[in-house]
Parts: structure tokens; sequence; C-alpha cells
């Protein structure tokens, strides 16, 4: 039976489209309306409204718009799922258009047009379904009225009204623009598990055909008339700035259209890539290094190291740790390090922008229209509705297209050119100005009883902030939550707890990388779990089945992974095992690794993976994300890092900054647990836990723990 | 003027000998679908075929491409390349689909070169493309179910 849900009647909203047809969308931004009044689809010039999920034209095409950004992990589908479920259409009957940059668009779990924390399917999960059942309802009255029957004996499918008596029929393209005119319901009945066709289906990505013929248009592929190519060098060293530049060799050469000074260094501009690259290596700058000329990552580490003289900001305490330092049978202290990461993504950073007088178009590969909007906004003196974000596909994201400065560099340009302008980034630029993972210490404290068990556990976080560049107001009392999730939320039952934290800030910038805090913390705390697991002789699965006993959700993945991998039966000669499990992002993800280490080589042969992320949009996107994870979270733990020396990043392509490659593969199975729980994030869910189990693997077939990444043997 | 056969059609350029072919697709001839990714040779996301060989056209010489022929994604349509398409669907490979016109070019003269390629023959022509999201094994198992296409790959 389906489930009938109250609709907030000033948040949904229905209109005729421009020539006709049904909008429906979201009532966000818009002048307040009476109350009980249902609200209009604002339609300007735009063939999408600012605020519209659906459109269905009188024509028969019906078009479904993505407000999330499609950067591989499959949302261009799985959103539109949720939407076709209700709706009664088959994802073969409709096209999808990414969403401008708008309120409506808004995502309600980060308050901002962003896509990113694993949240595109949490958010949407209800108002989709909702917006699909709200237009399925308007569309089914009209076709009843029309017939003179009772709404509820008229069937939907694959994009059709059927008569109670199962002959006639309309098509929705038949029913839109009445539809339009029909009185808000109330509420809308939302189809029960059970009754879904499409939701937990396998279904095939929509944006695959294109993506496979080279049609697939990325932000790096946007081609306007008259647009010219920028490319612009940056100082080499963190805080450092320009104090001069000579572009007479830049300008001599074919090609080259422009030399001018930009907020991020000296830009070429040019008739092409090519030559925009040639005109950087003829420039020569002189630039002010500033304070960070000598900075290393060695000095960075002595700024880390100095605050474990000092206590932290404590984050969790619980029991009495210091006494429990001094009454355990056994303790043991350990320094973990992780180094920066840069993101990498394969599509280097790239912005279109066309400013004019009276608007300006922003065409880029972003997780984050409102914060690109914004910048085009304050760069141009625009209003919101003069500044136009375009999002193309995005060839990665990661986290780094949650930035903007790419976003300055086009729009700078444009401004000052007055004509359209495409900023590309080479791969160095991409290296040597991320905003990195965080490089951090971490020091930590067990001691076990008598038996071997664990009575205490102290953590301190040693590490850069995140949001104290991002968003200041959301540190709290010195505490960046990013920085020690997956730490403070430490799912063991050991009576004494404390996890403190130190920030401190660098002059590298840091960014969010692929699940944030929790990419190490899972490491940092399941390695650890291990040392006092291995120090206490007991089995790392076994221990951790005692310690959450009460955690249902990481027990359920703990065990389906361990079956899958067949924990209890002897590895092969020469293979080692390592379990690993973490909650982030509302999912559970457990990780078993089997590798072996050769004359200091580890090689990883094989990764069991169990995910609890609640009911299933889409398996085979849960699958492909947890595989991708995997990969992204093995290239951190066995291939490169970020480190500087005199004050500048030693890497700059993948010949230094190396990327797990297919000869570096292992077999990958990815089992889902069956729940009934509301969704989970599956985006990055997947990478915490493959650090730890490859790490705890390694201890098991050296005895020697790994405490900083990437391995070194 | 330098004079180039791409997908079967003959195109004329006016650019620097030394200018990469990479850059001549995309930005003088509109054919963006060979995507750049290091500029050292070094990711695979710029492969295409110069007289059938797999080569990455961020470190070739537009010169080095004259009296060659030169296929891109874009004109990449013989049997080959229909039987790639299907397994790379079938397998859902792609994700953010960067590196996929480089991972097919790549793929498609493997199997040129060994119809029947086994786990060793594909790792040794796929170890040059990079692939960030991680869809190596898809990629090798479409890989197999394209040159087998009555065995259903698993």
């Amino acid at each position: 039976m389906a489930r009938h849900i109250e609709l907030d009647r000033r948040s949904f909203l229905k209109g005729v489209a421009v020539g006709g047809g049904l909008l429906v969308g979201l009532h966000l931004g818009l002048p307040t309306r009476a109350e009980g009044v249902a609200g209009t689809v604002v339609e300007p010039q735009s063939p999408f409204a600012p605020n519209a999920w659906i459109r269905i034209e009188p024509s028969g095409g019906i078009a479904f718009i993505v407000a999330r950004s499609e950067m591989g992990q499959g949302v261009m589908t799985a959103l539109p799922m949720l939407i076709a479920e209700e709706l009664g259409v088959g994802l073969d009957q409709i096209t999808v258009r990414f969403a401008s940059a708008a309120p409506a668009y808004f995502n309600n779990l980060v308050g901002q047009q962003l896509t990113g924390g694993s949240t595109s399917v949490r958010d949407a999960w209800t108002k989709l379904r909702e917006a699909g059942a709200l237009a399925r309802w308007l569309l089914v009255q009209v076709a009843a009225e029309r017939w003179g029957v009772a709404a509820d004996g008229c069937r939907v499918e694959r994009g059709v009204v059927i008569h109670p008596d199962g002959g006639e029929r309309f098509r929705f393209g038949q029913l839109a623009t009445a539809a339009a005119a029909v009185p808000m319901p109330p509420g809308v009945f939302l189809k029960e598990p059970d009754e879904w066709t499409l939701i937990g289906t396998p279904a095939p990505r929509l944006d695959t055909p294109d993506k496979i013929n080279g049609r697939a248009r990325y932000g790096i592929d946007m081609r306007l008339t008259d647009m010219v190519v920028g490319s612009i060098e940056r100082c080499p060293v963190f805080g450092g700035a320009l104090k001069g530049f000579d572009a007479e060799g830049a300008k001599a050469l074919p090609g080259v259209i422009a030399v001018l000074p930009v907020s991020a260094g000296v830009a070429v501009v040019a008739k092409g890539a090519y030559a925009a690259l040639a005109g950087r290596k003829a420039l020569r700058i002189e630039w002010d290094l500033g304070p960070n000329a000598s900075l290393s990552s060695a000095e960075l580490r002595r700024r880390f190291e100095q605050q474990f003289g000092q206590p932290g900001v404590s984050v969790r305490r619980e029991g009495d740790p210091d006494a429990a330092w001094s009454r355990a049978a056994r303790t043991l202290e350990a320094v973990y390090e992780v180094p920066f990461q840069a993101h990498a993504c394969m599509e280097p950073m790239n912005c279109t922008a066309d400013v004019r007088a009276d608007g300006c178009d922003i065409y880029v590969p972003t997780q984050a229209q409102t914060r690109t909007q914004r910048m085009g906004m304050d760069i141009t003196g625009l209003g919101e509705e003069q500044v136009r974000v375009h999002t193309t596909f995005l060839g990665g994201g990661f986290g780094r297209r949650g930035e903007v400065d790419f976003v300055r560099d086009a729009v700078e340009l444009s401004k000052a050119l007055r004509r359209p302008v495409q900023v590309v980034w080479t791969r160095e630029d991409d290296i040597r100005h991320d905003f990195y993972r965080p490089a951090g210490l971490n020091r930590l404290r067990g001691g076990l009883d008598v038996d071997g068990l664990p009575i205490l556990w102290k953590h301190h976080i040693v590490c850069p902030s995140i949001m104290s560049r991002v968003r200041p107001e959301a540190v709290v009392d010195g505490v960046d939550h990013t920085s020690v999730e997956g730490a403070a939320n430490l799912p063991y039952a050991i009576p004494n707890i404390g996890v403190d934290y130190s920030l401190v800030d660098t002059p590298v910038p840091v960014g969010f990388w692929r699940a944030v805090g929790s990419s190490q913390n899972a490491w940092i705390t399941e390695c650890f779990l291990d040392e006092l697991a291995a120090a206490g002789a007991q089995d790392p699965l076994a221990l951790r089945r005692r310690l959450l006993a009460e955690q249902p959700r990481h027990l359920g993945v703990l065990e389906f992974a361990a079956a899958q991998a067949g924990w209890d039966t002897p590895c092969a000669a020469g293979r080692f095992r390592g379990i690993a499990v973490a909650e982030s992002f509302g999912s559970f993800v457990a990780q078993v690794a089997e590798v072996s280490v050769t004359e200091g080589q580890v090689r990883v042969h094989r990764v069991t993976c169990a995910i609890d992320c609640g009911l299933v949009v889409n398996p085979d996107t849960v699958r492909a994300q947890m595989e991708s994870c995997i990969v992204y979270g093995l290239t951190a733990t066995l291939k490169g890092a970020i480190t500087l020396a005199q004050g500048r990043v030693e890497q700059g392509n993948f010949h230094d900054f190396p990327l797990l490659r297919m000869s570096e593969m292992p077999d990958i199975s990815v089992h889902i647990v069956p729940s009934a729980e509301s969704p989970g994030g599956v985006g990055e869910p997947g990478l915490p836990p493959i650090a730890p189990a490859v790490c705890n693997a390694v201890f098991a077939a050296t005895g020697e723990p790994v405490r900083s990444l990437p391995i070194r043997l | 003027m330098i004079l180039l056969t791409i997908n079967n059609e003959r195109r004329e350029v006016d650019v620097p000998d030394d200018t990469p072919l990479l850059w001549v697709l995309r930005d003088h001839l509109g054919l963006t679908g060979t995507k750049f990714g290091c500029g050292i040779g070094s990711c695979g996301s710029c492969v295409v075929h110069l007289d059938g060989a797999a080569v990455n056209a961020c470190i070739t010489p537009v010169s080095a491409a004259v009296d060659k022929a030169v296929a891109t994604i874009e004109g990449l349509n013989n049997d080959i390349a229909r039987a790639l398409r299907q397994a790379w669907i079938g397998v859902q490979v792609p994700q953010c689909g960067y590196c996929q016109s480089g991972q097919i070019m790549a793929a498609a003269a493997l199997l040129v070169q060994h119809p029947q390629p086994t786990d060793e023959q594909i790792t040794a022509a796929m170890d040059r493309v990079l692939c960030r999201c991680g869809t190596y094994n898809r990629v090798r198992r479409a890989i197999h179910r394209a040159a087998r296409p009555t065995l259903e790959a698993t």
C-alpha cells in the first residue's frame, strides 16, 4: 500500500511551461505567496525554469533537471531514477539537463547548491520522489476528469495514463498543459519499497553512450565563438606575490594575444592552449617569495610535533583516560603521520567565462554552483540573474571542484579582455596549486587490562583546518569537525576514551579530499586498534566483534566482509589479510585486504568490501563507487605524497605523483548488505577502510605496524 | 600548411611543426574527444592511432602525423570499436569518463594486435592509461567481453 505524504504546499509548485506543458519544481527564493495558494513555476526566456525539476511538453518530451554535478558518481542517473519511479516513466523516455544556479536547487544538507559530502541521494531522496508523485497525480486528475472516472482506478505506465477498463489511454504530453491548472493536492502517495520497479535495479547509466564516443562535453571542451585560451603562471611559493614581469618574449610569439597580471599570477592569453603554454615559458617574472620561501615538510612536521607538548581541545572524553593510563596492565604509544595529498582529477582545472556589460555566462565543471555564481557576481558587479552558471560534465571532482579559484581566473580574464576566455591549467599547475588533503600528526595511546583487552584509548590529532579557510564560523571552540570525523566517533566500547585536537594551520592550502577527515582518521584508528589487538594477543576480527557488540551496522558489514573473504580460513602461502571497518557519510563499510610483501614491495591481491548504505537506488552504482573509493584510497596508501621544499611543492606530474595503474589492481568484490534504513552516501564511504585494511595486512605480514603513508618498507 | 589525414578526411592546419598533435586536434580541428591530461605522455588520456598504432597525442608533434592515418575516438567506427562500445555499456565501465577515450583507443589497438588477449596482454597494453575513478577492473572485463562476445564475462 502506498504511503500518503503531506506536501508542504509552500515549497512545491507547478506551472505552465512556455509553449504549454507542465512544470513541477520547488518553491524557494521566490516571493512568498498567500497561504493555501499553489505557487507557480516562473519560466523566463530560458528553456528551463530556474526552479523546475520536471518538464513535460505537449509534444511528449519529458525532461528532468539534475541539480547535482555528474563527476563520475552516477548522479545523472540516480536522481532521475527517483523521479521516474514515482512519475511512471522509463529512463529511456526522458532527457536530462543540468540545472542552472538557483536557490531552488540548494542541497538542503549543506545549505547551498553543492555536490559533495556524499549527500546527493540523501538530499534528494524524499523531495524528488515527491515531485515525481505530484506530477503523476496532476496528470492522472486530468485523464480521470476527461474520462469521467475516479482517478484511483487509473493506472500509469511508461508515460501514459490508462483507463480503469484498460482500454483508452492518454500520453503524458496530451495531459500536461491541463495538469498545470489542476489545484495542488494537500498530499501525495509515495510507493512502498515493494512497489518499486526502478529503484533498487542496476539501471544502465544515462551518460555512458556519450562517454565512449567522444561526445560528452567536459568544461575543457567548451568552444565559444571568439573564445581565446588563457594559462596562468603562479608563484611557486605559497604566500608569495608578483613583483614584476617582462612580457615581451611572450607577446612576440605567434598566437599570443595578451599578457596581463591577474589575482593568481601572470596570464598569457592566446588563440589556443598550446600558444598560451608556449607564451608562459617565455615569460620573465620576478616574484616576492614572501615569508615561506624556506618552508619544508620537515619544518611542518616539527610544528605539528610541538603540539604534543601541550593539551589539545578535548572533543570526546569518557571515563578517566589519565587514571586508566597509570593503572593499565600494558600500555602502547604510537605516532601516526599522514602527508598532504593532491586530488589529481584527470581533467585539469579549467573554466570558460563570457563577461559582457549586461551578463556573464560561466561554463564550468564545478561541484559548487552557488560559490561559482557568487564569484562571478563579485568580480563583475552583476546581479544574480545576470550571472548564469552552466555546469558541464566533470572529469573528476573528489572535492577539488568545490573550489572556485579556476572560476576567478576565467572571469577576471574575460572581464579584462571583453571576450570569452577559457582558462586551462596544466597538470603541473594542478599538482602544485591544489587545496590538499591536510597533512597531520597523531599520537595514540592505548592501555590493556590483564586479559589483553583495551581499557584506554587516547588520540591527539594535530592537523590544519579546512574550515578555517572555507567557513571560519564552522570552527567552534577551536574544533573543525572535519578534522576529527572518523576519530571522535570511534565506535568501540572502550571504557576510557580521550580524543583531543590541536588546530595548526600552515601556509599550505588544504581542502576537502574524498572522504575528508575520515579518509585519514579511519586509517589511524583502525591501524592502532590492530596494534592493541596484537599487543593483547587478540584476533583483529574477534576483538572488533567484542568491542562492537552495541553497533549492529558496523558489525553487520564486518561479519559480511569477513565471511566473504574467508577470514577464518588460512591464506595462501605468502599472503596476509587485514580488516577494517568505518562509518562515514551515513554508510558503513568493511573491507578485507589480502597482500603479499616481497623485498619491501607491497602487492594488494584482493579486496573484499561490504557496504550497508541503507536503501539502495542503483546497486551497480554503489558497486562502482566502492571500486572507485578503493582505487583512490590505494593510490594514497601505496603511491605518492605531496611534499614541500623551499616553500614549493616538489611534485608536478604523474611521474613524481604517480597514480595506481591497471598492473597494480587487486581483484575487488563488493557486497551490498540488505538494509531498510534511509539511504546513506556512497561516493566516499568506501575510501576510509582501504588504507587500514591494507596496512593491517602488512602488519600481519611483517610484524611491524605501518605508521606513515604512503607505505615505505 | 600541414596536410593531415584524420578519420579518413583530409584536413589542413596552419601551425608550427612542433605543435603537439593533441592541440591540433582539440584547438584547430574541434575534435575534443581526445583529452589533455598531463602533457608528458604519462596518463594516456590523449591516445590516438597513427597508422593503427596507439600513441600519446600530447607528445607527438604534428609533423610526425603527416602521411599517416590519424584516428581519434570520434572516427573509430569499425567492428572492433562497435564490439568495444557494446562491451563498455554492458559492463558499465565509465564513471567521470574523462579517460575513457584513451582507454577505448588503447583497447582498440590492442584487439587489432591480439584479437583474444590474455590478462597479461591487456595489462601490458592498458597500463599506459590512468583512470582516477578506478575503472580498471571493468576495463579489463569489457575488453575480454569485446574479444569474446559469445562468452558472457562475469
